[in-house]
């Protein structure tokens, strides 16, 4: 397949609820301004499981997404509904490579009943839009940012990823904005 | 901050090193990656980096003989060691041996996030501190000093000499010749210069007043003393205690002191609980000490036991060389505090200035070119604008205390008698003033 040279891809990976990719697709197009394709990637997880961690290794998920990107991709995203690891940290939200073509982002840990709190669909979809623009600032080159609010500060828990919007500050918008020129 | 804090990064798993990477890189640090700890060793020869996060098992070297390595070069470095599980022993002893924390793989995000966090916060206020501490000395430095003379080189020569012993230090010089300046000098090139230098003015103190500053009292030790207060001494601990005009002490305060320098130890006034201050003793006196044991004026004991190392500072009017540096300096000083243009001073003023006798010494001639800034054109410091010889305060047959008396009547009268704008005028504390006034029986001019 290939795109436009100035698309992001959303490749689902299992990302069933109904609305979550079209939510998605529409902030990231709202903040990004490009065009926004979605793909489905009916493959297997199961080579990425680490049977020690019970997680799947986000490190290799972000090779994959490589592989699965269009050969003229801009920027790729995976979505996953899996618990992500590096071998590094005991788990993280989503990974991205700063500057570069690919990145990943799970929403197991997004959900309340993860914390065995009531389940809010609509809260995840909020947490996961706002992690899939964290993840492509980096990708853009964005690094974390000390504003309070700024979707590109950092969030290691999901009480902190409350506590933000899903804008980019004024100071991440302008290194985005150039980012975008380039 | 985070972008000026460099991490070097020590692991020999690959995915270690790139997942670190990443995380760091993303949190705006600079982050470099070595796979050994010899390629580490070799890397940490050529740049300084703020943080070491090593693996505690690496072929080759292992974390912990690394760490010892790292400190023999950066001792200020900040080591963090990863850990296994099973290897948390080993990194007990690294802590041991002084690195700054060690966290067990795989490691929660918000740990590592805060214990990066509050390295870079350490290494941030050990920065501010040595800025700080830079800051300090500047202020406190022989640089304060303006001379030129050999004679004040020679002076200096001797502060350097003797500041970093903890030796008792005389300093003896005419009023207004810069011994305080001097005793600065001393505690600012001394190992004590990070803690207090406390000054005391002992002469402008009654006894019962100095007892009390000096040793501090307990409350209800007597009436109006509502708190506890710690004394001079106490709150020189670690640093040095300045005593100025140490010829004024009464006797009684004489054998006190002399017991407190013999053992450190005091009571506060209207205490019993014996207090132990580590102070170093510099003081200063514009009298001749010896001559006072010899009419028995001042105990000979203390005498010698201040005595250790004298430091005689001349008079103005024997390094008139340091005229004309001085008069710069006041110049700089005055212009620069009245808001007015830097000002000329026209060459028959610098040779007027260099004949007079100067029996205030610096501090008169400090008066002399504020004065003729005041009264001068604003361009240029003239002859007219300098006090004539007839009126003048130079006159060598007047005695010290008379041109005091004088100078202290015209500041006065200056600022209609108002005495916290007179005492900030001469520099003198209100109570010294006001002793002073009683002393000389100077009148408010009736209107």
């Amino acid at each position: 397949m290939t795109t436009d040279s100035k698309s992001i891809i959303l490749i689902s990976n299992g990302i069933i609820t109904p609305g979550y990719l079209q939510g998605v697709q529409e902030v990231v197009f709202q903040k990004f301004g490009l065009p926004v394709i979605i793909m489905e990637n009916q493959g297997e997880l199961a080579p990425f499981f680490d049977p020690y961690r019970k997680q799947y290794n986000a490190n290799e998920l972000l090779k994959d997404t490589a592989r699965l990107a269009p050969a003229n991709a801009y920027k790729t995203i995976g979505l996953y509904r899996v618990d992500l690891f590096i071998p590094i940290l005991t788990y993280i939200f989503g990974q991205a490579i700063l500057n570069g073509p690919t990145a990943v982002v799970s929403l197991h840990r997004l959900k309340n009943e993860f914390y065995g709190l009531k389940k809010d669909e609509t809260l995840v979809l909020v947490r996961f839009k706002k992690v899939v623009l964290h993840e492509l600032g980096h990708s853009f080159g964005l690094k974390h940012c000390h504003q309070y609010g700024c979707v590109m500060n950092s969030s290691t828990y999901v009480e902190e990823l409350d506590q933000k919007s899903n804008d980019f500050c004024r100071q991440c918008l302008l290194i985005l904005s150039s980012a975008l020129k380039d | 901050m985070a972008n000026e804090i460099s991490i070097l990064i020590v692991d020999d798993e690959e995915s270690v090193r790139d997942s670190l990477y990443n995380w760091f890189i993303e949190d705006g640090y600079q982050v470099k990656c070595a796979e050994d700890a010899k390629k580490a060793l070799h890397m940490l020869e050529k740049e300084k980096f703020h943080i070491i996060l090593a693996d505690i098992k690496m072929p080759g070297m292992d974390g912990l003989e690394m760490h010892r390595r790292i400190k023999a070069m950066h001792e200020d470095a900040i080591v963090i060691i990863m850990t296994a599980f099973a290897a948390v022993d080993t990194a007990v002893q690294a802590l041991k041996d002084g690195a700054y924390d060690y966290v067990t793989k795989p490691f929660d995000p918000d740990d590592l996030s805060h214990m990066i966090r509050n390295a870079s916060k350490q290494i941030q206020t050990a920065e501010e501190n040595k800025v700080l501490k830079e800051t300090i000395t500047t202020l406190e430095n022989v640089g304060d000093l303006v001379f030129e003379s050999e004679a004040m080189t020679a002076v200096l020569k001797e502060v350097e000499k003797v500041a970093p012993t903890d030796s008792t230090v005389i300093i003896t010089g005419e009023s207004g010749t810069g011994k305080e300046l001097i005793a600065r000098a001393i505690h600012a090139n001394s190992p004590r210069r990070y803690l207090p230098l406390v000054s005391v003015h002992c002469g402008a103190l009654t006894e019962s007043l100095l007892e009390s500053e000096l040793f501090g009292h307990e409350k209800g030790a007597f009436t109006g003393a509502m708190y506890n207060r710690k004394g001079k001494f106490e709150m020189a601990d670690g640093g040095t205690i300045f005593l100025d005009e140490i010829a004024t002490i009464s006797t009684k305060m004489q054998v006190e002191l002399l017991r407190v320098l013999e053992t450190k130890k005091f009571t506060r006034v209207g205490g019993n609980k014996e207090i132990l201050s580590d102070f170093r003793v510099v003081c200063a006196t514009n009298k001749d000490l010896s001559s006072m044991v010899k009419e028995g004026n001042f105990r000979e004991d203390l005498f010698y036991r201040l005595n250790v190392f004298n430091i005689t500072i001349p008079p103005l009017r024997e390094r008139t060389d340091d005229v004309p540096v001085l008069v710069d300096h006041f110049i700089d000083k005055y212009c620069s505090s009245m808001g007015r243009p830097r000002m000329k001073i026209e060459n028959a003023a610098i040779k007027k200035l260099e004949e007079f006798e100067y029996p205030g010494n610096v501090r008169e001639l400090e008066n002399i070119i504020e004065r003729a800034i005041v009264v001068g054109n604003g361009k240029e410091i003239r002859q007219k604008d300098l006090p004539g010889n007839k009126e003048s305060n130079f006159s060598s047959v007047e005695s010290i205390s008379e041109l005091e008396q004088k100078h202290i009547q015209q500041i006065l009268d200056k600022y209609e008698w108002n005495i916290s704008r007179s005492a900030k005028a001469l520099e003198l504390d209100r109570v010294t003033l006001y002793n002073k006034i009683k002393k000389y029986k100077l009148k408010k001019p009736k209107k």
